[in-house]
């Protein structure tokens, strides 16, 4: 009787759609992700998104000006400072209004301040992705010190509602110049512990460098900004390349990846290209401290936001990429609409292109160089 | 942990208690939580989990399976595509289970309650909730209190007797 | 190049079919003449807007006509644009995918929220609301409905009085 030996050479491996949930730890957020693979190696990701979906637009269209502002923090929780100096810039041009020289200093003290926020929950929280659970302590830790610092400045420590069209909302309390410049100089001997633990350790080496690489110009075809189109060499940052507020007076550059550990653009760059920008936000906070002028901040607080009807894109570099809110008004005091372009949702759409051919383990890794927060994606 | 029964396992080694009360404190002590973290809340539910304001001092340690967690923390907005999953992921937890409701989107819907189309105003009109933590977001310091509360409410169970 | 440079370039390569919106630096197209002149913006080289920054879609508030705004950013010239198409409800507007990847997603939302369609995109379907939502949210006469799926949308004020 022949037994019924499996002819080996023909198993057919089926392609397998695995999912992982929109509950995940190791995800940013609620995303679920469908990964079509074969064994263990990614053929195609199809992110699907709308779990957090708080309908921001909707609600824009029913609030006035000034109460968009706490939901403008809510988009990109992670940089909520961000969401709302972008959102007053673009309403700013809309209205036309000149700013006194102390709001715009410590609008970029504070920018700048909640960059390094930013980008060290994105640093931590990467080495956690990829399994080192020791720098997430560090950097939280790091963290908490920022966040005291704008809880002296505006009583919250996530979603300040602070950035106001026309202003901000406090001025600074005594002695806060003196502490951020002594968190400063705690900071700068941090990020080389942070190198040395994590940045030159071998084993993150051999699974950040040369995985995911995202050429030039599929970044740029497909909308990609920030850090994350930074790390494959393009030097471009708003800041410089079209200064908006007043960066044009400080003295700071651009890190662009250069493929030091492996080949250019990939997930290690990307990487490497936030831990540098840390740094020059430092910079830029110890020279806008050193010139901040005196004078009052609610000087050109406009009593009533009532914008000409018209249309304005106001375009904006937060921690995460280029923001941009295209707002039409037709008069009134309520916008006729808003939207908001988020950096997130054009990096996360790059995910499958870039994926394609790397293992499970390595779509977390890539995933974790992205960056992406699943308020601003979702709105 | 129950003072006076410290003190008394101080004095002879020997305690002499219901075993309720047994039961009820070794569960309120080691509440292992599923993080359920869905938007702004769930980063200062990290940051209650860091070493500041460290959680696990509590018991309480974070895990990722629904299968292995005692009490699930809602923290953020839930919204109408992803009240399904939580009432999917509630169910698979095992008894006795728990749940915390984190900020005011989920206990209420949040800033977003009067023209959100697609949140969910609260998440107890899916799921029942022990504890509710208002805020927005809730401070570090309110969550280790809305542990607290739910350890005290355990501790007035009665899981052996039958419930009155 | 300034505004009206760039409209005078795309006068002498296809003339008639782009015009200047009143009192805006916003130019107009018809969806019959988008195809071909998004592909001379993409590919003329003093042009070259190869970075699509985003595509709003809107609504006039008169139940009849919706429109999408497109913003452009060129990387290489360093120059914007801000281009309109604007509908009627039901005709659909060509797709711009195979110039620009990132029009991808964005063209879904402006579907998924506005009811534009957009022929010639591969896969058009909802990418924020569940699939079997009914309605376009952003639309100015959206209602919200009253039950999803068992679940009460609008929050229950009746025990407020």
């Amino acid at each position: 009787m022949e037994a019924n030996l499996v002819d080996k050479s023909v198993i057919e491996t089926g392609e397998m759609v695995l999912n992982m949930g929109p509950q995940h730890p190791s995800t940013h957020g609620v995303l679920r992700l469908k990964i079509h693979t074969d064994g263990e190696i990614v053929s195609q990701i199809e992110p699907v998104i709308g779990y957090l979906h708080r309908c921001f637009e909707k609600h824009c269209e029913k609030l006035s000006y000034e109460q968009i502002v706490p939901f403008t923090d809510r988009c990109d929780y992670l940089a909520s400072m961000h969401m709302d100096h972008a959102y007053s810039i673009a309403v700013e041009k809309l209205l036309d209004i000149e700013l006194p020289d102390r709001v715009e200093y410590i609008r970029v003290i504070i920018a700048e301040l909640q960059r390094i926020a930013s980008h060290l929950v994105a640093v931590g929280t990467f080495g956690l992705d990829v399994g080192a659970i020791t720098p997430f302590t560090w950097t939280i830790r790091d963290r908490e010190r920022v966040l005291d610092l704008f809880e002296t400045l505006c009583g919250a420590r996530l979603l300040y509602n602070y950035i106001w069209p026309g202003g901000v909302s406090h001025d600074l309390p005594p002695k806060f110049i003196e502490r951020a410049l002594d968190f400063l100089d705690y900071f700068d001997p941090q990020i080389d512990e942070l190198n040395n633990l994590l940045t030159t350790n071998k084993i993150f080496i051999e699974r950040t460098a040369d995985v995911g690489i995202l050429p030039p110009e599929v970044g740029i075809n497909f909308g990609v900004s920030g850090p994350s189109l930074r790390g494959s060499g393009v030097n471009f940052d708003l800041r410089k390349n079209e200064p908006y507020s007043i960066y044009s007076k400080f003295d700071f550059d651009v890190p662009v990846g250069k493929g030091e550990m492996g080949t250019i653009g990939d997930t290690w760059d990307r990487y490497y290209v936030r831990v540098l920008e840390m740094r020059e936000s430092a910079k830029i906070i110890r020279q806008a401290c050193a010139e901040l002028p005196g004078g009052d901040v609610h000087a050109a607080l406009p009593k009533k936001i009532r914008p000409n009807a018209g249309e304005v894109y106001g375009r904006y570099e937060s921690a995460r990429g280029d923001v941009g809110f295209y707002i039409m008004s037709n008069g009134k005091n309520i916008p006729m609409r808003v939207k908001m372009r988020s950096p997130a949702f054009c990096n996360l759409s790059v995910l499958s292109e870039i994926s394609e051919g790397w293992m499970i383990s390595d779509v977390i890794a890539i995933l974790g160089s992205l960056d992406i927060v699943l308020g601003e994606i979702d709105r | 942990m129950d003072p006076t029964l410290l003190e008394r396992f101080d004095k002879d080694n020997v305690i002499v208690e219901k075993l309720d009360t047994l039961i009820n404190w070794s569960r309120a002590n080691s509440q292992w939580y599923f993080q359920f973290g869905l938007a702004c809340c769930a980063i200062e539910m990290m940051a209650a989990a860091a070493p500041r304001h460290d959680l696990e001092r509590f018991g309480a340690m974070p895990r990722a399976t629904p299968r292995q967690s005692d009490v699930m923390i809602v923290a953020g907005t839930v919204t109408l595509k992803m009240a399904e999953r939580v009432k999917r992921l509630y169910e698979q937890m095992s008894d006795p289970k728990y749940v915390i409701s984190m900020g005011s989107c989920s206990n209420s819907g949040g800033p977003y309650w009067q023209h959100g189309y697609h949140v969910l105003k609260g998440v107890d009109l899916v799921v029942p909730v022990d504890v509710y933590i208002p805020g927005c977001p809730p401070r570090p310091e309110a969550l280790l209190q809305g542990l607290l509360e739910l350890q005290k409410k355990i501790k007035t169970e009665t899981p052996l007797r039958k419930q009155a | 190049m300034t505004f009206d440079e760039i409209v005078a370039l795309l006068d002498t390569k296809a003339s008639g079919k782009t015009s200047v919106i009143e009192g805006k630096t916003v130019i107009s197209v018809s969806p019959e003449n988008w195809s071909e002149i998004s592909a001379i913006l993409k590919n003329e080289s003093k042009l070259n807007f190869d970075y699509l920054m985003c595509i709003s879609a809107y609504d006039k508030g008169d139940n009849k006509v919706y429109g999408a705004a497109y913003n452009f950013y060129s990387t290489v010239n360093n120059h914007y644009l801000e281009v309109r198409v604007e509908i009627e409800d039901g005709i659909s507007i060509p797709s711009v995918v195979e110039l620009w990847k990132a029009a991808d997603w964005h063209e879904r939302e402006a579907y998924d929220m506005m009811g534009l369609k957009f022929e010639g995109h591969p896969d058009l379907k909802r990418i924020l609301l569940s699939d079997d939502w009914e309605g376009y949210p952003l639309r100015k006469n959206y209602k919200e409905p009253d039950y999803y799926h068992g679940l009460p949308v609008p929050k229950d004020k009746s025990y407020w009085d």
